[in-house]
């Protein structure tokens, strides 16, 4: 009699529970646990699009090991992850520990540090394509005010090492940004540090929530500003950074619109910002390889989750919790 | 004493030329929609003498029709906000409120779901939306967000955890209903939450580029982003003015927003992060 009891109020919340949440898990099933589904299916079939999928095994990531262009995308996303997400973090974090030391007019200098990151994209990359233009933009001129000084720095390393370094060199004469390949990742790995107030503004809150004890006790002890930083203000960001650099490193896999508006729609000076989201596109809408374009989607998928996983585990001895 | 000040006087050095660094590229963009066609190849910062002549053109131009697209992604944006808020909102309280079993499991597959990129599941989506004979709409564009959003829920639910539930417990000993409570209590209650949510999808949506790219094929659906990435694809012969008045017609309305409701941004973006 009481199971009976159990049973309906159980099957009563259930049902409740089931109405409540169905936006979600109707979207779940519709519009991601669907299309999983099928996309995984459909890496394992050759699919051009305009004729039914034909099974072909495991021919897709096959040829993927062996596909020259999946090579330099996957290199061109790492390395751009690589320089995009520590720099990244670094910047951050030093303009938040700026932010932090109670200076005046705080609210604006937050403010123009956050402002780029709300701005669309395709209109941030239109703005960069004038800024970058080898003749009539603002980054080369003022390269050109500063190069007679970047070229003497050249000469006197020359004068120590024997050496005149090449990308200094072409620095000072003002690079055909987005022609030439090192050149044209430099200027994508720039232009995302430009994008880095959202994450400034997280570190800003946690360096907020560092009790003021423990900079009372460190400086009773004697430690200066640096120590601190290191002993301090690092370890109690470490949580926020952690996020914040998961987060990145999903961003950084799905980079399309700001080198698509940049390049045209095109692949760079020798397909040197030719990024992984890039190639998938391509391959599902230009050349209708759906077949492909699927296993790249679930090679992407997990690439996201074992570099995720890695993080958390090198991170588990950095990361200190407050409390736990 | 005197290090303090010499300290300080490089702080805010610091910060200055931080701060305008970060501004200059869209100062620059306004600076030059606002020149003469003959001015835009002149180095200098500022147009000597400003004029409305880019703005004029590129909204008369075929090539880039401001109202339509303006038209299309406001239809987009009030369809999906009015999807987002409901849907999530209400799975959010499902969430927070309705205990069920199962639910712990299920919450920690929706938080999963966080982790999927949109182009992990681009390819089939779009062969669902074919499917359906939505490609060349905008249904593909809005009508997902009626599911709720896995991102958004979260935000709510935490939100909702943090209200209460006394209020409800004595609302239904007055007889008041589940969604009675959800909707005349939680809601209300939850409008600084459901600003951050609306606010976040306002500027997922105006900026999102890669969504129209896949799903709209005439250039009379297009949306801001969309229109302006092709006006630029197409801009061989465009003048530069042309294309930042564009930029800045596409921009300015986002940095409205952002300046009406810098709190909720600034606020909502900081608990996220350390939440999350």
């Amino acid at each position: 009699m009481k199971q009976a009891h159990f049973g309906t109020t159980g099957r009563r919340a259930l049902s409740a529970g089931l109405l409540w949440t169905a936006p979600w898990w109707l979207g779940f099933l519709l519009f991601l646990a669907l299309p999983m589904g099928i996309s995984l299916y459909i890496s394992f079939c050759d699919y051009p699009l305009l004729q039914p999928p034909v099974y072909v095994g495991t021919a897709n990531y096959q040829a993927l090991t062996r596909d020259p262009v999946f090579h330099k995308v996957l290199l061109n996303t790492l390395v751009y992850a690589a320089l995009a997400i520590p720099l990244g973090t670094i910047v951050a974090v030093l303009l938040a520990a700026l932010l932090n030391q109670r200076v005046r007019g705080l609210g604006l200098f937050r403010t123009c540090i956050f402002v780029p990151t709300v701005v669309p994209l395709v209109g941030i990359a239109l703005v960069w394509l004038w800024m970058l233009n080898p003749e009539y933009g603002l980054i080369n001129g003022a390269v050109r005010l500063i190069g007679p000084a970047l070229d003497g720095a050249n000469n006197a390393i020359a004068l120590l090492t024997g050496h005149r370094l090449a990308w200094l060199g072409e620095l000072a004469a003002g690079p055909k940004w987005l022609a030439l390949p090192g050149w044209a990742m430099t200027a994508l790995v720039l232009i995302s540090l430009w994008g880095v107030g959202s994450p400034v503004v997280i570190y800003l809150a946690g360096l907020q929530e560092i009790p003021e004890e423990l900079y009372e006790a460190a400086m009773l002890d004697g430690a200066s500003a640096t120590r601190r930083f290191w002993h301090v203000t690092l370890p109690g960001l470490s949580p926020v950074i952690l996020f914040n650099v998961i987060v990145g490193l999903i961003g950084t896999w799905q980079i399309f619109a700001l080198p698509y508006v940049l390049m045209r729609g095109e692949q760079g000076p020798q397909r040197s910002t030719y990024f992984y989201t890039m190639y998938l596109y391509d391959n599902a809408f230009r050349y209708l390889k759906m077949g492909y374009a699927s296993a790249m989607a679930w090679v992407q998928l997990f690439i996201i989750l074992a570099l995720t996983a890695a993080v958390f585990l090198a991170s588990r001895r950095a990361v200190y919790y407050r409390g736990t | 004493m005197r290090i303090r000040s010499i300290n300080l006087a490089l702080t805010y050095a610091l910060l200055i030329a931080v701060a305008l660094l970060f501004v200059l590229p869209l100062l620059w963009m306004v600076c030059v929609s606002l020149k003469p066609p003959a001015e835009v190849l002149q180095p200098s910062f500022l147009p000597t003498a400003p004029t409305l002549t880019g703005y004029r053109e590129i909204v008369r131009s075929a090539q880039f029709d401001f109202l339509l697209y303006a038209r299309n992604t406001l239809i987009i944006l009030v369809l999906s906000l009015a999807g987002v808020l409901l849907s999530s909102s209400i799975a959010a309280y499902g969430f927070a409120r309705v205990p069920f079993p199962g639910r712990g499991l299920m919450f920690a597959v929706c938080l999963a779901t966080m982790m999927i990129p949109f182009p992990v599941i681009m390819v089939p989506t779009y062969m669902l939306f074919k499917y359906l004979g939505w490609i060349g709409t905008l249904r593909p564009l809005w009508v997902p967000a009626w599911f709720g959003s896995a991102f958004n829920i979260f935000l709510l639910r935490q939100f909702f955890l943090g209200i209460p539930k006394e209020l409800e417990e004595s609302a239904m000993l007055d007889g008041c209903t589940r969604w009675g409570c959800f909707w005349r209590i939680m809601l209300p209650l939850s409008r600084p939450a459901l600003a951050v949510v609306a606010l976040f999808h306002c500027l997922a949506v105006w900026n999102d580029l890669i969504g129209p790219l896949i799903y709209l094929t005439h250039q009379d659906q297009f949306t801001l982003a969309l229109g302006l990435q092709f006006l630029q694809s197409k801009s061989g012969d465009t003048p530069w003015n042309q294309l930042m008045a564009a930029s800045t017609l596409v921009v300015a309305p986002v940095l409205l927003l952002f300046f009406m409701a810098q709190r909720t941004f600034i606020q909502g973006i900081a608990t996220t992060g350390l939440k999350g």
